[in-house]
């Protein structure tokens, strides 16, 4: 396991490495972040002396050089916009959005699972078939939009639910969190179930799919002929062999559900990381962006070793191979 | 001695698309308590689909259409799901072909083992449970047992796989277990061994065997009767030495016949003409009738009932009506 853990860990830096590369030079082939900084009508003395300030009259090796090593003091840079460091703000704006993805994650769970077993069970039955219709829709409609009708119908016509920005944070076991209020809670719905929907529907094919494949294995069959309850065959024997892709497929969707949770957060003003990433795209705050995207990296990472792990939790034939 | 299984003119058909499969039609036979009785017949002919309508294990699109299954006395199509459900894996279980297949990849031995007596004992603690495994698991040749407890399926052989399932079988002790081809999928050594464990155990045990197979060798050595299956039908049954010695319906005749053994070296082996039929496009009158060098114009126009030769023997053909 320690060799394993050594292993994948040099094997990550690797990763970041190169990406850290790759988003470096990309982000610096585009744009002047000086004309963005700066009042328009300042004199030239005055782009000079900013553009040395940011350190941007250096050539590009060296100013990743530069970068390269203060990354590995923890040190990704200082936004040109608000003069403070990159890392502290990202990690400022990630509560909002972690308590978003992983409140979005539990919404699709806690629904795709018994809908996509049900679905799997009895693929002829009505209900099944407008499960796997809605499924579609799901997939098919732009976050964007529905986000802006859950607005429209649960906010402006319902007057149910807020339509922007966090509510307020409780505290609960020393974790600072709004899904610990009413408020918060009421606040995170909207954007949370918005987010969900995509991941909900992509986790109901899946266990369909992997209801339809598990049933007919002889070892369903032998469970039943053992005389177990129809329960105990469904939630123990079935679920835990369609666990294994699903697990894979969540962990995966759980990063792109942080990285990509940025027009959700842009529809509902949430707080968050997204929102953060496009403004700072916007006002060319290039250190921000490359930190974000080093983040984001490192998340994607970290996620592929827990799916890992948990192969090894889930399916006992799998072992992890330290010595290689 | 009374029988612990009677089964009187089942008949499971499957209402597929493409029209009704007859895959068991019309077969009686019975079991008397702790006898052996093999069930033979080639690849689909209805000799699974037999053991899963006892198990009551019928998928849809297939229904048991009529007949009767006394189970202990008890009719058991007239049982309710949940009373079927606590007859399986207690007083009527059942084994499968392929061993690597039967049990749980993702569940250790002992959870596999422990739920199938806490299915049917809800009172029993999981350290009793336990020891009953752990003894049962013994009992079918497993060498040092409490480990292998723990063990997950892929850690075991073929052949240990399939002494798990059979003790598994045997954990609530049963009166009646359904054998599936268990050694179909083994080594021929590890059949042997299997075959002859399971022929103590159920001396030892009291318990009836059906034993389904396609391989007359074996079901020769184990049962003390037979029955034939063809096409949906038991063309054939009565005791081992009858069958084997004298067979009497085309069809066992030539089965015996194809068995390699019954040939001299370097003579070609010999099969039965034709194909087995489509299920679903059977010929009218008698099913063997296109493959029979006996068959008569009777036989193409209706089917053959059952007549008891002897007491011991029930055959299916118009040319032993004579």
């Amino acid at each position: 396991m320690t060799a394993f853990l050594l292993k994948r860990s040099t094997q990550s830096l690797l990763v970041l490495f190169i990406m850290s590369l790759l988003v470096f030079s990309g982000v610096n082939l585009v744009g002047d972040p000086v004309e963005m900084l700066i009042n328009p009508e300042a004199d030239q003395e005055d782009v000079e002396r900013v553009i040395r300030e940011l350190g941007l009259d250096r050539p590009i090796t060296e100013q990743y050089w530069f970068f390269l090593v203060n990354a590995f003091k923890g040190d990704l840079g200082t936004s040109f916009v608000f003069g403070e460091p990159a890392l502290k703000l990202i990690i400022q704006r990630m509560p909002a959005t972690l308590e978003l993805a992983f409140f979005s994650l539990f919404i699709s769970i806690i629904f795709a699972l018994p809908l996509g077993i049900y679905a799997g069970l009895k693929p002829e039955s009505k209900i099944s078939k407008l499960i796997m219709a809605g499924s579609i829709l799901g997939f098919s409609m732009p976050t964007f939009w529905v986000g802006i009708i859950f607005i429209m119908i649960f906010a402006v016509h319902l007057g149910w639910l807020p339509s922007t920005g966090r509510g307020e944070i409780g505290t609960f076991m020393g974790i600072h969190s709004s899904l610990f209020t009413l408020d918060g809670l009421s606040h995170i719905f909207l954007p949370a179930l918005n987010l969900a929907l995509f991941k909900l529907s992509s986790i109901v094919r899946l266990t369909r799919a992997g209801t339809r494949e598990i049933i007919h294995q002889d070892y369903i069959k032998f469970a039943r002929a053992k005389g177990l309850s129809e329960n105990r065959v469904i939630n123990t024997h079935l679920l835990k062999n369609i666990l294994i892709p699903i697990v894979t497929v969540v962990g995966l969707e759980f990063g792109s559900l942080i990285a990509f949770s940025t027009v959700t957060e842009t529809i509902f003003a949430w707080p968050g990381m997204g929102k953060l990433i496009i403004d700072s795209i916007y006002n060319l705050d290039r250190p921000v962006i490359v930190a974000y995207l080093m983040i984001i990296v490192f998340f994607f990472v970290f996620l592929n070793l827990i799916v890992d792990i948990l192969y090894t939790i889930l399916d006992p034939r799998v072992r992890i191979q330290g010595s290689k | 001695m009374d029988n612990i299984l009677k089964i009187e003119n089942l008949k499971t058909h499957f209402f597929t698309k493409n029209g009704i499969l007859k895959a068991v039609d019309d077969i009686s036979f019975n079991i008397k308590r702790g006898e052996i009785v093999g069930l033979v017949g080639e690849s689909g002919s209805g000799k699974s689909i037999t053991g899963f309508s006892i198990m009551g294990l019928i998928d849809a699109p297939g229904k048991i259409v009529s007949g009767n299954i006394l189970f202990n006395n008890h009719p058991l199509l007239n049982y309710t799901p949940d009373q079927m459900r606590n007859l399986r894996g207690n007083k009527l279980a059942m084994i499968f072909q392929d061993p690597m297949m039967t049990l749980n990849p993702v569940l250790r031995i002992d959870t596999q083992m422990i739920e199938t007596i806490k299915a049917h004992d809800k009172t029993i603690s999981v350290r009793n449970a336990f020891e009953i495994a752990r003894d049962t698991l013994g009992l079918v040749g497993i060498s040092s047992p409490e480990e292998r407890m723990k063990a997950y399926p892929h850690q075991f052989s073929g052949g240990m796989r399939q002494r798990v399932s059979i003790a598994i079988a045997m954990l609530n002790k049963p009166d009646l277990i359904i054998a599936d081809e268990p050694t179909t999928a083994l080594d021929v050594t590890i059949q042997g061994q299997v075959i002859y464990e399971m022929q103590e155990l159920c001396k030892k045990t009291g318990t009836a065997l059906l034993w389904i197979t396609h391989d007359l060798a074996v079901v020769a050595g184990i049962a003390s009767r037979i029955c034939v299956m063809y096409a949906g039908r038991i063309v054939e049954q009565g005791s081992v030495k009858e069958i084997i010695n004298n067979p009497m319906h085309p069809y066992t005749i030539g089965l015996i016949k194809s068995v390699p053994s019954q040939n001299k070296r370097g003579e070609p082996l010999h099969q039965i003409e034709g194909m087995v039929p489509s299920m679903l496009n059977l010929p009218d009158g008698c099913a063997f009738h296109d493959r029979c060098n006996q068959a008569t114009n009777n036989c193409k126009n209706s089917k053959p009932l059952e007549t008891n030769f002897s007491k011991t023997r029930v055959i299916r053909c118009f040319n032993f009506e004579r």
